[in-house]
């Protein structure tokens, strides 16, 4: 607690922050995180996806949306690894383009439920009162909805499209940032570097981002990356449903509903793009499993 | 326990009403008229007045507010645009089939779920426990949709055992009530399995296999009750995650349901029935996270302390 306590003070004074105390702890973090062989495996299925997504156009000498209507929905092949849709489409191609989808849909909104939860989680667990009771009714008529159902209404509202699902999967997640934030917040504002710094005058506001937030993003990133997870399935529902991505874009969840009309000859179109959904989603969780262990002493 | 479930009431007091609202502003924040949201892309001008009227939509917004909330009050949830029937009477048909889907998925996840985290906690690095969780793992991996489809063409398309959608008979619910039940089993397994292991590593359970006890008493007889508390508080979410679920599992069984009917609604822009199954399902989900709330004070006595103080 000395240490702690001497360690934000320091940085409160200096204006700076505390990386070299906390390099161990990271050191200690990351040994943890890959001795984790769940973990492990996460993250190669991830690094495997990134790169697929990445580097797209060099792995696939087909465009996702080349049509070659002589050769559609043909089974997999040398040609067409997971071979083709209705309008002879590579699959394989799409995949990997919709990987991009997928993981950008997943990021951003991870960073809107970030930058809209949290410091509403954060102000409502450091001030209390009022505030704390309004924006806690405030939460739980958010959480009233189920998340699938909060990102339709979003969806219903502002249009379908792969934008407005970033938005509305990212709505959708605010309430559960908020109440994790709050709750961390509430247990550290307690703590004896809070009290130190409020003694020496130092704002609400500062206290709240430069010193409380950053002992509490243990949680956030954990949260954060189970979120993507949950973001990429929401929208692979909606895209499902025709209310996310729009034809022709490669977004797995379309891909997938596209593909449902021919599953008694072409199965494959149904197949692939649910197990790739799958894939990252368990590999995110893999992550968020082992960052969970990983950042709590009492399992380390 | 009495002062726990009336302040638990009150609290759900402001939930309902700001459900009400966020449900009321779903409509007014549409681009365009909501006049026309609510009287439907095709109707005519006269009976988009007459909506207009029906509706005070030319008074204040508060007004409004005072007339939706009367209107839910009565029963009356406006009228479909697409078959021009009250939409009331539609949800009374479909709201049951979605709930018997919803209980029977959650009934599938429990049963599965606790006794394979139960067996899995006692059985610990054991090929089973391996094995069941992994399998949960990607029961909370799988998308739900892609799971019904693999189903489908599997015991429906391929070995004909069952039927591909529609309702009817109990072999109707099968396939979707497994599927939608397939991510709450992982996740309640997982859930077990922790809580097991946290409760067995407890003095009390050393204090019991000291004293002598069968195995399976120290397991089922004290250990369990103990263990079912947070996994009581995951089903109660899961419930509603379930009738969130039941929109995507519908729509591949062609299950006649409110969460099929939500997004026909929304492919019809047919805003009265999507509004009033938006708040059906809503209120639905803050009932039962009422009911399991109490349940869960009653098997924790500390809540009723916490909460009373």
């Amino acid at each position: 607690m000395s240490t702690e306590l001497e360690s934000d003070l320091t940085g409160a004074v200096e204006g700076g922050e505390h990386d070299e105390q906390h390099e161990p702890e990271l050191k200690a973090i990351a040994r943890h995180l890959f001795k984790n062989r769940a973990a492990v495996v996460g993250m190669v299925i991830i690094g495997i996806f990134l790169l697929g997504a990445i580097f797209a156009p060099l792995l696939t000498p087909y465009g996702p949306t080349d049509t070659a209507l002589g050769s559609s929905l043909q089974g997999p092949s040398l040609d067409h690894p997971l071979g083709t849709d209705e309008l002879g489409r590579d699959l394989f191609s799409r995949l990997l383009f919709g990987a991009r989808i997928s993981v950008m849909i997943g990021l951003i909104s991870v960073v809107i439920g970030v930058v809209i939860g949290v410091p509403i989680g954060a102000i409502s667990g450091y001030y209390g009162g009022a505030i704390d009771l309004f924006t806690q009714r405030f939460i739980d008529i958010m959480i009233a909805f189920p998340g699938i159902l909060l990102a339709i209404i979003v969806v219903t509202v502002l249009g379908v499209g792969v934008e407005n699902v970033m938005i509305a999967t990212g709505l959708a997640s605010v309430p559960l940032y908020a109440r994790l934030v709050r709750g961390s917040v509430l247990s550290a504002k307690e703590q004896t570097y809070v009290h130190a710094a409020k003694a020496a005058g130092i704002r609400n506001s500062s206290i709240i981002f430069r010193h409380i937030l950053p002992n509490c993003l243990g949680p956030i990133i954990v949260q954060s990356t189970f979120q993507i997870a949950t973001s990429i399935l929401w929208a692979a529902g909606l895209g499902f449903l025709g209310l996310g991505a729009q034809a022709p874009t490669p977004e797995w969840g379309a891909i997938l509903s596209r593909g449902r009309g021919y599953m008694r000859v072409a199965h494959h179109l149904t197949t692939f793009p649910g197990v790739a959904i799958l894939l990252m989603v368990l590999g995110f969780n893999l992550i968020g499993d082992g960052l969970r262990d990983a950042l709590d002493p009492k399992t380390r | 326990m009495y002062r726990y479930v009336i302040r638990r009431l009150l609290l759900t007091i402001p939930v309902l009403v700001g459900v009400s609202l966020l449900v009321f502003f779903m409509i007014r924040l549409l681009p365009g008229d909501p006049a026309r949201a609510l009287a439907g892309m095709q109707a005519s001008p006269e009976f988009i007045e007459q909506t207009r009227a029906r509706y005070y939509l030319d008074e204040p917004l508060p007004v409004q507010y005072g007339i939706f909330v009367r209107d839910i009050l009565r029963g009356d949830l406006g009228q479909s645009t697409f078959s021009r029937r009250p939409v009331a009477l539609e949800l009374r048909i479909r709201f049951p089939r979605t709930l018997q889907l919803a209980v029977t998925a959650l009934a599938i996840a429990t049963v599965v779920g606790v006794s394979a985290g139960v067996v899995s906690a006692t059985k610990r690095y054991s090929l089973f426990d391996n094995i069941s969780m992994l399998l949960a793992l990607i029961g909370v991996a799988a998308p739900v949709f892609w799971l019904a489809l693999m189903l489908q063409l599997l015991f429906a398309v391929n070995l004909g055992w069952l039927p591909s959608s529609g309702i009817g008979t109990w072999r109707h619910m099968v396939l979707p009530s497994v599927t939608l039940g397939m991510a709450s089993a992982g996740l309640i397994a997982r859930i077990t399995r922790s809580s097991m292991l946290d409760v067995l590593r407890q003095d009390y359970i050393m204090t019991a296999r000291a004293k002598g006890l069968v195995e399976q008493i120290v397991v089922y007889k004290h250990a369990f009750k103990n263990a079912l508390i947070p996994v009581v508080t995951v089903m109660g979410l899961q419930f509603g995650i379930l009738l969130g679920g039941a929109v995507l599992t519908e729509t591949v069984f062609a299950w006649p349901g409110v969460g099929r009917l939500l997004v026909d609604s929304i492919l019809r822009r047919d805003y009265p029935v999507v509004q009033a199954t938006v708040l059906v399902l809503a209120l639905s989900f803050v009932l039962i996270n009422l009911i399991v709330d109490i349940i869960y004070a009653y098997l924790d006595p500390r809540i009723t302390y916490d909460g009373a103080s």
